[in-house]
């Protein structure tokens, strides 16, 4: 996903938060990982908003996406520049209301914003890990979650919500955690990456690799693989945007000069866009964690790991409430994946929404201001809500 | 609410499983979830109804009501509704056995192409007809469809299923108010609405 931190343009925002951290895993009793691998010590960074209620029933799991955080609303200071990265849709009256509901959102285990990953220090041998680090899924990244919400005391979730490989987390939650989960959210989402998904991030995996800083993944105490990664968040942005995107933000115009310049330098507007993302990209991620982040989404099979292959084998262990939305334009997470959800949720009988945004905005659309989509989710999680509260008086 | 919905919304029971096709923006699913605590489920093909059904807390999903209909399990659904959607299907016969086949009943409401003024119409002015129910001209119309109550009997004998029970009114288009027509339906009534199974 693109950094789109927009200002609320009515500048209603949850306020202050606090970026805290959990620890857990502790050696002996380490994370077993989906690969057999043990994993442990265990950070992961989180921020809630709003409060919990006295019966526990208004949390609401927000899950980011390759290369988001812990820092879904909110400001950090007084004076911070920036929101967190979905403050448009998660505030007081807001798509998502922190007057209702208790958010929480973790950085994902294996990024880099706080939640242990390949640029933490492995106990072992007091050095970042690198690629001793061993290969996380997102059921893995679910899991971690889950032990947040154990600490937290959480038993029920009253929606899990997130978008692209956070629609994955979504989904994995469902599936996994079926006891906990009320309501779903995926948006511009998959139970499973395309050719041209994986195609796209094995490019920017070998951009990140083939830079010669890279060193196998040891860079830590040098300089660090800024090209590599710079390139593969180049690939990425194309992949969130669309042709129809690219022609009304750039078109072919140029970038502060009146020709071509016959040389190699940024003439057209798209490339020095491209190169100005990159560069910023780099102060803030870990090439390693991109690498692992991507790889983890490639694995990701809902229905080979959950369902024999099938997906509605798969969801048949949930019982969620789902609202699926995609994009038109999206050809990351194209709205055929989205159907075939909903066409394995609905032969299990599961109460499921659907609808297809028109956006020319490409898989970025879900980040971006979208007066249908608040409406959807705000009206989705009301309906959630008081059927859920009607449910456990009739129980 | 629509009155021929009035009528429909009269058929349902408590707590029954409803599909709508063609939901619009969940008039009829709203008011059953709050009426008669049902569990209900629309399908629209028009995302900004569609954003106004889940806006409203009504379950929808985004399609073509043809292709959305096959993935459902037999019986899932008490009622299968169809309103004033019929005149503008391609395969009618294929929907309503898809209808009854998902639902243990099905409702199917439309207008009625032998009311008196649609005749009269047709006879005095030789062009096709305009009406308050179909005001459309001939090449901008969605209902593809002309039908009257008497083709539906006939229809539902060739296919095979069975009318339990049809209602005749007489209603505007969108209006809440109308009534029920006992005397010569076909000649006086504006829309039909049929209860199957």
């Amino acid at each position: 996903m693109s950094e789109y931190i927009e200002h609320d343009k009515a500048g209603v925002s949850v306020g202050l938060v606090e970026k805290k951290s959990f620890a857990f895993a502790e050696p002996p009793n380490e994370m077993i990982l989906e690969s057999g691998a043990r994993l442990g010590p265990v950070t992961i960074a989180y921020e809630t908003c709003g409060e919990l209620n006295d019966d526990k029933s208004n949390a609401v799991l927000i899950c980011h996406a390759l290369s988001g955080d812990s820092h879904v609303a909110g400001y950090y200071s007084e004076d911070d520049p920036k929101p967190g990265w979905w403050d448009i849709m998660v505030g007081p009256g807001k798509g998502i209301d922190t007057d209702k509901y208790f958010i929480v959102c973790s950085n994902i285990l294996g990024s880099c914003i706080g939640s242990t990953g390949p640029c933490t220090y492995n106990p072992k041998t007091v050095e970042p890990y690198g690629l001793d680090f061993p290969v996380v899924t997102i059921g893995d990244m679910v899991k971690a979650q889950k032990a947040l919400l154990d600490h937290l005391g959480i038993k029920k979730i009253l929606s899990v919500i997130g978008g692209s490989i956070g629609g994955m987390q979504v989904l994995e939650w469902c599936v996994s955690y079926p006891e906990m989960v009320v309501s779903a959210i995926p948006l511009a989402t998959t139970t499973r990456h395309s050719a041209l998904a994986i195609a796209f991030n094995e490019v920017a995996r070998q951009a990140i690799m083939a830079d010669p800083n890279w060193n196998n993944g040891d860079y830590y105490s040098g300089a660090e693989p800024d090209l590599g990664l710079a390139v593969a968040r180049m690939i990425g942005h194309i992949t969130y945007l669309s042709d129809e995107s690219m022609r009304i933000k750039f078109g072919r115009q140029l970038q502060d000069k009146s020709d071509i310049s016959y040389n190699f330098d940024a003439d057209f507007q798209v490339e020095s866009y491209l190169r100005y993302q990159g560069a910023k990209f780099v102060q803030r991620f870990d090439a390693n964690s991109f690498l692992y982040i991507t790889k983890a989404a490639d694995y990701y099979d809902l229905e080979k790991q959950h369902g024999n292959g099938s997906a509605v084998e798969a969801f048949s262990k949930t019982k969620a409430k789902f609202l699926v939305v995609s994009f038109t334009s999206d050809w990351l997470y194209p709205t055929y994946q989205s159907r075939t959800m909903v066409q394995a949720l609905k032969k299990n009988g599961l109460d499921v929404s659907f609808c297809e945004i028109e956006a020319d905005w490409g898989h970025d659309a879900f980040l971006l201001p979208s007066k249908s989509l608040t409406a959807m989710v705000k009206g989705f999680l009301e309906r959630v809500n008081n059927e859920n509260g009607k449910e456990e008086n009739a129980l | 609410m629509r009155f021929d919905l009035q009528i429909i919304a009269s058929w349902i029971e408590p707590g029954a499983k409803v599909l709508d096709l063609g939901c619009g923006e969940g008039e009829l699913l709203y008011f059953l979830k709050k009426d008669k605590q049902i569990e209900g489920t629309g399908i629209e093909r028009v995302e900004s109804k569609v954003t106004r059904c889940i806006e409203k807390g009504v379950p929808v999903l985004q399609g073509d009501i043809n292709e959305e209909i096959q993935d459902y399990p037999d019986d899932t659904f008490d009622y299968v509704i169809l309103s004033q959607t019929l005149q503008q299907v391609y395969e009618p016969a294929m929907l309503i056995q898809s209808q009854l086949r998902i639902g243990k009943k099905g409702i199917v409401s439309f207008p009625n192409c032998s009311c008196w003024n649609v005749r009269l119409q047709l006879l005095a002015t030789g062009y096709a007809p305009i009406t308050k129910q179909l005001p459309y001209e001939w090449y901008d119309t969605p209902n593809i469809r002309v039908i009257t109550l008497k083709d539906f009997r006939k229809f539902s004998k060739e296919v095979g299923f069975k009318i339990i029970k049809e209602v005749a009114i007489n209603t505007q288009n969108q209006a809440k108010s109308g009534k029920i027509i006992k005397f010569l339906p076909t000649l006086f009534a504006t829309y039909g609405i049929f209860l199957i199974g």
